[in-house]
């Protein structure tokens, strides 16, 4: 097989891996400071794909320009949920929250049956069939920007958690609740404003992959779980991991899917995230437990 | 005057109660329990299979057939789901199933159909071991894998003689579910059989739903093949040909031996870009009065929708039970499946004699056509003496369509 065709299928996969990563970002922010796993976080992007379709078809609004007001919509949406519903459960056991974001997953995905169908829908941009040709290197237009898009995004959101205040508030409650008590921190607060900002990774991500993939109501699940495997490879809590975690896995199965058989390559990502938790549990780029 | 006492109430009771159920063994409309993939990635094409069963009901009784009662049930894309529902219609009241579309869909509802002893008519499910089991509630009225295969052959030299080119080589694609694997299965048996024009260079597998057909179309197109052979379903066929346009790739022509490529929801999606694709299907004879009776019906309720083989073949099986619910005279499940097994519909909408079942409950005789996209319509291209159109090979280049 030539050698471009590995080439083309590793961009491709790159591209894809950077989005994934901006999706399962937000779900390590969440866990990083919150110590809550949302179990909803594949249905909540789906609902942003679904705002980004009805903005498409309504107002033929580009889903890459709208992927700052959607993820602004998503930030409401989290903090509501994290104030509102998840902030009674932040003491509670684990399976009392696995409860209830699972519920809440649940609800989102049949709501959304509910309004849309079970119709696979896509968005038709003016350049949604075009490519970039570097020599014999041919690269989906749409997958460039979408990727290009995720990093500019996961720096600002990394620049924000460095640089700003409020980042570093939140990242002092992810150090030390109690110290972060004590120097008078509104912590609930701050809790909510970290779940609202893991919603707009996930908002942003929704906005980037309705370009690349269609969108039904039952698509939710399937990338909650991807989220999982991306955040637990790269490092439970790990924003770098996160990122690191979604390229490894979006590159695995393309080219899995290019050396052995399309139709088994997911199993070499869950053989990746096997083989991680076999020898270093705490993921690439996680810390160990003390 | 003799007053009403409680025994009387409670006799008067029991004898309305009971009064329904009198009425329905004396002749009321059978009840037919519709499996369809209604959600799930192929919904679509259960929604369109339904719309086979809303145009039923006053053509059937057009035909002088009685009424159906129709007990609707959602099998999610789903086999298990597909069993548990197919189980709770027959605990609601179901005498007769229709459905599933899907072969894995449909395999486990004619378990369920013959542990309980109640007949199942597939409208469409290609696998052939289904009516392998020895089932004897089991009924298909729709060709099996290699019936398609040998029909779609056929069609292929056909037409490569008529427009005097042909395809030396060709990369194979198919979904992993167990259509899929069936017809994978069936085309090294039967290609054989027809000394085709052209070898195929590679066979890749790939999942019904999968959101991303990249990888898939980079490695077909590496093996520097001239055109594909296809078994898929409608997203996939979607995302297939969303790639092939992106990777910059138009083979001499695509070769679809199953649903996908003529559905209406490709042809609207991709416009201009839906155009090309040859499928070999299960279809109508546009000079039957009752195909003539089906696709106005569809015309007026759905002007915007071709007829396709989810209609004809669903409408066919509701035609089935209600011709044969006429014969048997009672909802007895046995007296239900002795009438299919006995059925002779001449007057029918698929191509072939008609409809007739063989001793394993398959309808042997029936017929597959070459159809084409082209300008947003399906043309039939083949077989000879039953076309309305000729075939356009090769495709047009993807970017010189404007």
């Amino acid at each position: 097989m030539p050698l471009d065709i590995y080439l083309n299928v590793a961009v491709s996969g790159l591209l894809t891996g950077l989005v994934y990563g901006l999706m399962a970002l937000g779900l390590s922010v969440i866990f990083g400071v919150v110590r809550v796993v949302n179990f909803a976080h594949g249905e909540m992007m789906t609902i942003a794909m679904y705002i980004a379709i009805v903005l498409f078809q309504a107002f033929r609004l580009d889903p890459l320009v709208m992927m700052v007001p959607i993820a602004g919509a998503l930030f409401a949406l989290g903090y509501v949920m994290q104030a509102g519903l998840i902030n009674p459960f932040v003491d509670r056991p684990e399976h009392s929250q696995f409860m209830l974001l699972v519920a809440v997953a649940i609800i989102m995905v049949n709501a959304l049956l509910l309004i849309f169908g079970p119709d696979a829908r896509s968005v038709q941009t003016s350049y949604a069939f075009d490519s970039f040709a570097f020599g014999r290197i041919i690269v989906d237009a749409t997958k460039v920007y979408a990727g290009l898009a995720a990093i500019v995004v996961a720096a600002a959101l990394f620049a924000f958690f460095r640089f700003s205040d409020l980042g570093k508030a939140i990242r002092a409650c992810a150090d030390n609740y109690t110290g972060a008590l004590v120097v008078g921190l509104n912590v609930k607060r701050l809790y909510a404003l970290t779940f609202g900002l893991g919603a707009a990774c996930v908002g942003a991500a929704g906005s980037m992959l309705v370009l690349i993939i269609d969108v039904t109501p039952p698509l939710g699940p399937q990338y909650t779980l991807l989220a999982f495997v991306i955040v637990i490879t790269g490092g439970l809590g790990s924003m770098p991991g996160a990122l690191i975690g979604g390229v490894l896995i979006g590159m695995t199965e393309a080219l899995a899917g290019l050396l052995f058989t399309p139709s088994a390559k997911s199993m070499f990502a869950f053989a990746i995230l096997v083989l991680v938790l076999l020898f270093r549990p705490q993921g690439i780029l996680g810390k160990r437990a003390s | 005057m003799k007053h009403l006492t409680r025994r009387h109430l409670l006799a008067g009771s029991a004898a309305l109660l009971a009064a329904p159920a009198v009425v329905r063994a004396q002749g009321g409309a059978l009840k037919v329990g519709v499996l369809l993939p209604r959600s799930g990635y192929q919904a679509s094409i259960g929604q369109d299979c339904f719309r086979g069963v809303e145009l039923a009901a006053p053509i059937l009784k057009d035909l002088g057939l009685p009424d159906l009662q129709i007990m609707n049930a959602d099998t999610e894309t789903n086999v298990d789901v597909a069993r548990s529902r197919a189980e709770k219609l027959i605990a609601d009241g179901a005498q007769l199933l229709i459905g599933a579309f899907d072969s894995g869909q449909s395999s486990a509802i004619a378990q369920v159909a013959e542990q309980k002893g109640i007949p199942y008519v597939i409208n469409i499910a290609a696998a052939p071991d289904i009516t392998e089991q020895g089932y004897k509630f089991v009924f298909r009225n729709f060709p099996t894998a290699p019936m398609i295969l040998g029909d779609a052959f056929a069609n292929q030299k056909e037409i490569f003689a008529e427009v005097g080119k042909a395809p030396t080589s060709v990369v194979f694609m198919h979904v992993n579910d167990t259509f899929g694997t069936a017809m994978q299965k069936g085309i090294g048996a039967v290609m054989p059989k027809f000394n085709m024009p052209y070898e195929i260079k590679e066979t890749i597998a790939y999942d019904p739903a999968a959101r991303d057909l990249s990888v898939e179309i980079a490695k077909a197109k590496a093996t520097g093949a001239e055109a594909l052979l296809v078994v898929s379903r409608i997203n996939d066929a979607i995302l297939l040909t969303r790639e092939l346009v992106k990777q910059r790739w138009t083979p001499q022509g695509v070769l679809s031996m199953g649903p996908g490529w003529y559905e209406d929801q490709y042809l609207k999606t991709l416009g201009k870009l839906s155009d090309g694709p040859l499928s070999f299907v299960p279809w109508y004879d546009p000079n039957k009065k009752v195909a003539k009776a089906l696709a106005g019906a569809l015309e007026k309720k759905y002007p915007n929708l071709d007829m396709n083989t989810n209609h004809i073949y669903t409408f066919e099986a509701l035609q089935i039970a209600a011709d044969a619910y006429k014969r048997a005279g009672s909802t007895d499940p046995k007296a239900l499946a002795d009438a299919i097994r006995a059925t002779n519909i001449t007057d029918n909408v698929s191509p072939g004699p008609g409809i007739a079942f063989n001793a394993k409950g398959q309808n042997d005789k029936l017929k597959n056509s070459g159809i084409q996209n082209r300008g947003g319509k399906l043309v039939t291209v083949a077989p000879k003496g039953a076309t309305n159109a000729k075939a356009e090979w090769p495709m047009a280049p993807y970017d010189k369509r404007g």
